[in-house]
């Protein structure tokens, strides 16, 4: 027996046959009222008159373009809080354990040396920051708008900043975790280094910095369409 | 990966790793080795190295203080470090720290059994055995006859059970093949330790080749001239040489064949490292090529430090600072002997 669902709109239109041994086929078509089936007969050529593409052909981005903004918007803000917090935790141990360690014949070092932790911190803390003003972006949208273009375009670039930012504190978090160990083991040894050491620290902070420019000017794009 | 290591090390070895760089910080400089050159006796060189970090171990001694006491504390300090960094250590890290003390195992086992061969106390063997390499069995090393009763009765327990699959004979133990046990132990170990490293990979691996590639070309070099003029045929000779360094193996062919030093500088000269120590050298002179070998070393285990995220800086950790015991315990001889004109041929300055 098979039984085959070919997709006739692209909402939950199905067309179910079940053909049995004999080879007949009785179709079971469940499907909407008429007047359903109009207008989405008429949605669907709107759309196809908006974005000029056949929307209907079975390909990734077809699939792609049906997930819902939503979604994507969730998984940005997700991403900027997680693996920004991910990026500084990283960057926090990777210093902390070479701090402890040297601290031990140079416990001088100790205070000064609480800077590289801080800037692992202030990653994390720009991820927090992010995600908050990415969540007052999201708007809800009557569902007959929530396919538009318009609002794939909020939910796509919600995501975008999201990324954007999460990934940059990850690696500026890092880099700056990598030098504070440094800097901390070269401080014991020598304290004119410290300063210097610093220095390169800074500018690798600033990595998470343009992250978080580019996500914020990003996120003034998710403008969803008015009701 | 190499390149990546600063990603991961710091979990289980950043904290390690930090205390060891702050333990070098404590080894003696230039400028220490020159007051302590200046002592005009024992109690002199005790109140100096107060205040350095010897400084705890030395000042309950009583008063008529002899070298050999000194270089006990000093040492005493050096396994007192060690302890506390191997038992912070989780794997592979303990394994490594484990291989940098088989070498004194080694040298321990054939202290005794010598020592036992020349009819010494069992027990004064033991007071004279390096602390890094001491295990539980080792008083029944005095009972062995031979090589196969040694390896029965007391090594097979040990770490070293694995270097003896090409020392089994039978024969009996006289100073010869004493020697000649030490030197095929040791290679056994260097090379277990070269393919350790290479396991490890990144920059463990890279840094410690180098390292003991070092090694076995400073001990082939060394067994070629000690056994120059002994009845060691050439090869056996050959079977003592590791197969790895720079001298593998072409070199280790020619220096199988080799005579007398001046035909052992022709054949280290072709090779651009090893011409550095033999040009400053004059020809016929082989005293002061110990100090040539110990000065390349440990310009070689400084420059181990340079790179951050490996294990390579205990092993080099370790080995200075045993350069330094030695360091301590020739200025103590020469300044207990009142011979200070000669201080100057022997200490290797590290800083």
């Amino acid at each position: 027996m098979v039984i085959e669902f070919t997709r006739i709109h692209q909402r939950v239109i199905w067309s179910c046959s079940i053909s049995d041994r004999t080879g007949s086929v009785n179709h079971l078509l469940l499907r909407k009222t008429e007047k359903e089936t109009n207008q989405i007969h008429s949605y669907q050529r709107d759309r196809e008159k908006m974005s000029g593409v056949a929307i209907h052909a079975s390909s990734w981005g077809a699939a792609l373009v049906r997930i819902s903004p939503y979604t994507f918007s969730a998984i940005g803000i997700a991403i900027s809080i997680g693996v920004s917090v991910l990026g500084a935790a990283w960057g926090i141990y990777i210093t902390g354990s070479s701090l402890i360690g040297a601290a031990i014949e140079a416990p001088r070092i100790t205070s000064k040396n609480l800077i590289s932790v801080i800037f692992c911190e202030a990653v994390a803390i720009y991820g927090v920051i992010v995600a908050i003003i990415l969540q007052t972006k999201l708007e809800s949208v009557p569902s007959s708008k929530m396919y538009d273009a318009e609002s794939l375009r909020a939910g796509y670039a919600i995501f975008a900043s999201g990324i954007i930012v999460g990934f940059a504190n990850l690696v500026c978090g890092l880099c700056v975790g990598i030098i504070g160990s440094s800097c901390a083991l070269s401080d014991a040894q020598n304290s004119t280094l410290f300063v210097k050491i610093l220095v390169i620290e800074i500018f690798g902070s600033a990595l998470g910095l343009f992250g978080v420019i580019v996500g914020i000017i990003m996120s003034a794009q998710a403008t969803w369409p008015t009701k | 990966m190499y390149g990546f290591e600063a990603l991961t090390f710091n979990i289980h070895g950043g904290y390690l790793e930090a205390i060891v760089r702050g333990h070098r910080a404590g080894l003696l400089t230039t400028a220490d080795y020159n007051n302590l050159c200046q002592c005009e006796n024992l109690e002199d060189i005790k109140m100096h190295l107060s205040a350095t970090k010897y400084g705890s171990y030395l000042q309950n001694e009583p008063s008529p203080l002899h070298t050999t006491t000194i270089v006990e504390k000093c040492t005493l300090k050096l396994v007192d470090d060690y302890k506390h960094m191997l038992c912070q250590a989780t794997e592979p890290m303990s394994t490594f720290l484990e291989y940098i003390r088989y070498g004194h195992m080694i040298d321990n086992v054939v202290l005794i059994v010598t020592g036992t061969l020349h009819e010494r106390d069992v027990q004064e063997l033991i007071e004279k055995c390096h602390p890094l390499g001491m295990f539980d069995s080792i008083a029944t090393l005095a009972v062995a006859q031979n090589m196969r009763e040694l390896y029965r009765l007391v090594l097979v327990d040990t770490p070293l059970a694995p270097y003896f699959s090409e020392c089994l004979t039978s024969e009996d133990l006289d100073d010869m093949n004493i020697e000649i046990m030490r030197n095929t132990l040791y290679k056994a170990y260097l090379e277990d330790f070269y393919k350790f490293c290479q396991k490890l990979g990144g920059a463990t691996a890279e840094i410690m080749s180098d390292l003991l590639a070092f090694e076995a070309d400073r001990r082939a070099v060394n067994i070629t001239i000690n056994s120059i003029g002994t009845e060691l045929t050439r090869e056996d000779r050959k079977k003592l040489y590791s197969n790895f360094g720079l001298l593998y193996p072409y070199g280790h062919e020619e220096l199988a064949i080799c005579e007398d030093i001046d035909q052992v500088r022709g054949v280290m000269e072709k090779y651009p490292p090893y011409q550095a120590i033999f040009s400053k050298m004059s020809y016929g002179e082989s005293q002061m090529l110990d100090k040539a070998f110990y000065e390349e070393e440990v310009r070689r285990l400084c420059l181990a430090f340079e790179q951050q995220f490996h294990y390579a800086v205990f092993f080099a950790y370790m080995r200075l600072r045993e350069q330094e015991i030695r360091n301590l315990m020739w200025i103590s001889e020469c300044v207990a002997q009142n011979q200070k004109s000669r201080i100057h041929d022997s200490v290797v300055y590290m800083f």
